[in-house]
């Protein structure tokens, strides 16, 4: 769990499973999510261990969720944006669909 | 001077094919200063990064947390050093591309990047690759768990969103970005703090004979910093176990304790949050994808390429600035940069070379000002020997979830490198491509073999570097850009 050292003004919400999470200006997803107590960003494909964020920079991939419909998003490096669409990405990868994989 | 005209001709030919003079990859101190270096100098320079902000890891969110008084003061003096840095690089007119991913570099020096989802290729007359560190990946048993993380990512969080952990969090580790962190936390309020040092009393010993030089130039200001440090968490009365060894990490959903040795004796604390650390080691990705020579620096214990006076490669016109190139350290990786520009803009005939060889001594005389301390930093903080001979049971490839033993058992059926053991296991394979494991696979192959790690070399680093979908490289095709066909997306 984490805490803010100092409480601002939230600059927007976005959905996470079905969940409204606020998030702060310069939070990224995965900044706005352990923010709001979110503890598994993906079940790994092999175990389907629990997995979330290790590295923070964009080297280790542990946060992988699923963005407005598209999987294998780094949350660490996209920002956070308002009405944005976040799941828990589960297994490995789906096959896309047609013009689902932009 | 006919070798210069000729050279200059050739170049000035050479400018209406390119679309930059100089692309940087990296705005940490070391992409700031080469791109505000080159772009003061005149050259038509362009510099990306994957994050939404300036700054790198060690400036992460300069520009926003300069003026947050609370946050300023608890993240320090030398974190402030990246704001007139980051002013210098607003100023200097270089082009700056955020969220922007390189995902291949060429051999004519064609960037290859996505940014707001299309693919790009931009060329220019020279590259400066300023990608900088990455903590060392740490094998731990348990270390897969939610709530375990680097400490420089924990530290991360409170750059870039002002978060600190709630609860109890143990800092495992050793070096200079332990203690700070831990200093930091004790100032952002954090009040449930235990400490385990990883570092070996012993070396200090070893150290000793290094201490006097590390003494000289700016090396003093870094020991009194580290001793102040110390000093602050000790007033604090913040408990701090030395010499800690045989760390694992327990949970079931999320990580809920972490046991230790210590003094011979083992320890078990509930937690809530731990971070692991032990140093950085220079990002790979890029100059091993190029085939740049690397060789594996013992004393930091990790792998760096080969790099000639002034950051070059041996791939023309392609530099190394920074972390990426050897851990130097912020400062020092800001001096590197402004080499790295010199020696571009004399190169490309934007700078004279008489100018250009005073300017190069002045910055290489201020950069070695700050490495006097590093052999010192290097041997009292050596990574912990089981993060290098991990337990059998323990994971070493987070992606694939392949373990230590499993590698060595694949090293008793024949495998003798780590590209066959990725061939083997999958190891390296995942999203992360290596990243967090490769370093590992190199040590537990290179023990099993009776080897070298420069013998056992490296995983072959493939393009994308990161994964690109098929359709963005439909994009690509869609505007008639070369080549785009001969790539394709990586399975994951």
């Amino acid at each position: 769990m984490f805490r803010r050292i100092e409480p601002a003004p939230a600059a927007g919400t976005l959905v996470f499973d079905g969940r409204s999470i606020a998030f702060q200006a310069g939070d990224s997803v995965a900044t706005a999510l352990i923010a709001a107590g979110v503890e598994r960003f993906r079940d790994h494909p092999r175990d389907a261990a629990p997995r979330a964020p290790y590295c923070m920079m964009g080297v280790c991939f542990e946060c992988l969720v699923e963005i407005d419909g598209r999987q294998n998003q780094q949350a660490c490096l996209i920002p956070a944006r308002d009405g944005m669409v976040v799941h828990v990405q589960t297994g490995a990868r789906q096959i896309p669909e047609r013009g689902h994989d932009r | 001077m006919t070798a210069d005209r000729m050279d200059t001709d050739h170049i000035a030919a050479d400018r209406t094919s390119h679309d930059w003079d100089a692309v940087v990859i990296g705005t940490g101190p070391a992409g700031m200063a080469a791109a505000a270096a080159l772009a003061e100098g005149g050259a038509r320079t362009l510099v990306v990064d994957e994050q939404p902000e300036i700054g790198g890891q060690i400036y992460r969110a300069i520009e926003r947390n300069r003026n947050h008084s609370r946050l300023a003061r608890i993240l320090g003096a030398d974190y402030l050093r990246g704001a007139p840095l980051a002013e210098r690089l607003r100023a200097s007119g270089a082009e700056i591309s955020l969220g922007t991913l390189v995902w291949r570099i060429d051999e004519e020096r064609g960037v290859w990047i996505r940014r707001h989802g299309a693919i790009e290729r931009v060329s220019a007359r020279a590259v400066v690759l300023a990608t900088g560190a990455m903590e060392r990946p740490v094998p731990t048993p348990g270390w897969t768990l939610p709530g375990v993380m680097g400490i420089g990512a924990l530290q991360i969080a409170l750059k870039s969103g002002g978060l600190v952990p709630a609860g109890r969090l143990v800092l495992a580790g050793s070096g200079p970005l332990f203690l700070l962190f831990a200093r930091q936390c004790l100032a952002a309020g954090v009040r449930d703090m235990v400490l385990l040092d990883t570092s070996d009393s012993t070396h200090l010993l070893g150290g000793l004979p290094l201490l006097p030089r590390a003494l000289t130039g700016e090396g003093w200001r870094y020991l009194l910093k580290g001793a102040g440090l110390l000093a602050a968490l000790r007033r604090a009365g913040v408990p701090f176990y030395r010499g800690v060894r045989d760390i694992a990490l327990e949970g079931e959903r999320h990580v809920t304790a972490i046991r230790f040795v210590h003094r011979g004796g083992a320890a078990r604390l509930a937690c809530d949050t731990v971070g692991l650390h032990e140093g950085v080691i220079p990002q790979q990705q890029i100059t091993r994808s190029l085939g740049c020579a690397h060789e594996f620096n013992p004393a930091q214990g990790s792998f760096r390429p080969v790099l000639g006076a002034s950051g070059t490669t041996d791939l023309p016109g392609i530099h190394v600035a920074g972390d990426a190139g050897g851990i130097i350290g912020a400062q020092a990786s800001a001096h590197d940069g402004n080499i790295a520009a010199l020696a571009i803009l004399r190169d490309i005939g934007r700078l004279a070379p008489e100018a250009a060889e005073r300017r190069i001594a002045a910055e290489t005389r201020a950069r070695h000002a700050h490495l006097t301390v590093r052999p010192f930093l290097d041997r009292l903080y050596p990574p912990r020997a089981e993060i290098l001979a991990p337990a059998d049971d323990t994971v070493i490839c987070r992606c694939e979830n392949v373990t230590a033993g499993a590698l060595r058992e694949a090293v008793g059926r024949g495998v003798t490198g780590p590209n066959q053991a990725k061939a083997f296991l999958r190891c390296g394979m995942g999203p992360c491509q290596g990243r967090l494991c490769g370093p590992t696979a190199t040590a537990i192959i290179a023990a099993a073999t009776h080897r070298s790690p420069e013998e056992t070399g490296y995983y072959r680093v493939r393009t994308p570097l990161k994964p690109v979908t098929v359709g963005e490289l439909a994009g690509l095709a869609d505007h008639g850009a070369p080549n785009a066909e001969r790539n394709r997306e990586r399975p994951s």
